[in-house]
């Protein structure tokens, strides 16, 4: 346990240094949001209609944008040699990356959404569900992420090789975070999708581990 | 130093290493006893380097198998990982953070919960910029620190890639200092050189009496 949580404290340690890095998340995500209304004009009912997609989708563009930095440092600088030698499992020491990855990516996205949700007009009713949403399902954006930002290791564009194998696989919290938003304004309710949101989270949480570290074998050969 | 209480042999049968399309060396045995050195030589691309991160795990051998303590590693590959040091020719060395605070880090890493950081970065000349981010460090002084990481935690088997690489004659002393010391107490260590290194009773292997022809088809 000494390992995992010293990889946790030393990705934190270094994210704090590093300040820039989240702040060009957050800037990401709070540009992307504001684009919009100025491209679909500034009409209060459509942009309601859309704004919970719009943080989703630019919650999602920007997490993929942070992504790179997950494994890409530690390949490049023979730190995750030692990391695959250490007292942990690759498998725990992917879930502690994760983890940190989430402390310092997810949890700020989280923490601007109701801001950015005042520029879109969010239904006010609808925020608890949306901020909520987005804290069960930005985990499984981490984790699900570690997977394809360890398979993208070692090609000649990651960046875009990176992109292209997350997009579809963030579908799901996508459809169920905006869903749920929509949801708690009817008579539906919210429910049922934010437990589905949490099931994708709690099904990433032991599965993708083993899919990232499989993948960071292959890297490290 | 105290002696390793765990160190024992470490023997390589019939090792073949395959790198992409290539078979870089086949049919080579090597045998690294408590308290042994053994020097790798041979020109770029024979093999040192694979050889040493094949015997660290982080390569998996096309053919052959590696024994420690008499069984197969693949058995308890944590308990194997536990006993080895590896330090290959990239640091992995964070700009941001300070020589202090990597070691820390390494430490952690292996589970080692009191390591020896003051005495690691004493042995290695680091004593001075300890606290500095190592971004600030010249790249013989980056090399040193990941030496350090030998002297921070004990491990019987020590894996050196080119550990002289970017080091002056004082780190090179000092790094000669810390492999007698280490083999003294009974550990083993296997150095991949160009440069001459002074290990007494080290056992050289050269690994070109084993390359196979650039473009050798496949037989493993």
């Amino acid at each position: 346990m000494n390992a995992f949580f010293g990889l946790i404290h030393h990705d934190l340690r270094l994210a704090a240094r590093q300040g820039g890095d989240i702040g060009l998340v957050l800037g990401f995500f709070v540009l992307a949001v504001i684009l919009f209304p100025f491209g679909v004009g500034p009409e209060p009912e459509l942009l309601r209609r859309i704004a919970a997609g719009i943080i989703w989708v630019a919650a999602l563009l920007a997490a993929v944008l942070s992504l790179d930095r997950l494994f890409a440092g530690d390949h490049a600088d023979g730190g995750l040699d030692l990391i695959a030698l250490s007292a942990m499992p690759l498998e725990l020491a992917v879930l502690a990356k994760g983890a940190a990855h989430w402390l310092t990516t997810g949890l700020p996205l989280v923490v601007v959404s109701p801001v950015l949700a005042l520029f879109v007009d969010l239904d006010p009713r609808a925020l608890p569900v949306l901020v909520l949403g987005l804290l069960l399902g930005t985990p499984a954006m981490s984790l699900i992420g570690a997977i394809a930002a360890a398979l993208s290791l070692g090609a000649r564009r990651p960046g875009v090789l990176m992109t292209l194998i997350i997009l579809p696989l963030y579908l799901p919290p996508l459809i169920f975070g905006t869903a749920a938003v929509e949801a708690s304004l009817s008579a539906e309710g919210a429910r049922a999708h934010l437990l589905l949101l949490a099931a994708l989270s709690l099904a990433a949480l032991p599965l993708a581990p083993f899919a990232a570290a499989a993948a960071l074998r292959q890297a490290l050969d | 130093m105290r002696p390793f209480p765990e160190a024992t042999e470490l023997v390589g049968e019939n090792l073949a290493c395959r790198r992409g399309e290539r078979l870089v060396f086949e049919r080579l045995d090597c045998r690294l006893p408590a308290g042994g050195a053994l020097v790798l030589t041979g020109p770029n691309g024979s093999g040192k380097s694979s050889l040493l991160r094949l015997l660290a795990t982080l390569l998996v051998p096309a053919s052959g198998r590696l024994l420690w303590d008499g069984a197969p590693i693949t058995q308890d590959p944590a308990r194997y990982r536990g006993v080895l040091h590896y330090v290959g020719h990239l640091d992995g060395v964070k700009p941001a953070l300070t020589p202090r605070e990597m070691l820390g880090f390494w430490a952690a890493l292996r589970g080692v919960r009191r390591p020896a950081i003051d005495a690691a970065l004493a042995a290695f000349g680091l004593d001075r910029v300890a606290d500095w981010p190592c971004r600030w460090l010249s790249a013989g002084q980056r090399r040193r620190l990941a030496l350090a990481r030998l002297a921070a935690a004990p491990a019987p088997v020590w894996l050196l890639d080119e550990p002289g690489a970017a080091l002056d004659d004082d780190g090179e002393a000092r790094l000669e200092a810390a492999i007698a010391t280490h083999c003294a107490a009974g550990g083993s260590v296997a150095v991949a050189t160009h440069q001459p290194i002074a290990i007494t009773d080290a056992t050289t292997l050269a690994l070109d009496a084993f390359a196979t022809p650039t473009g050798d088809p496949l037989t493993v």
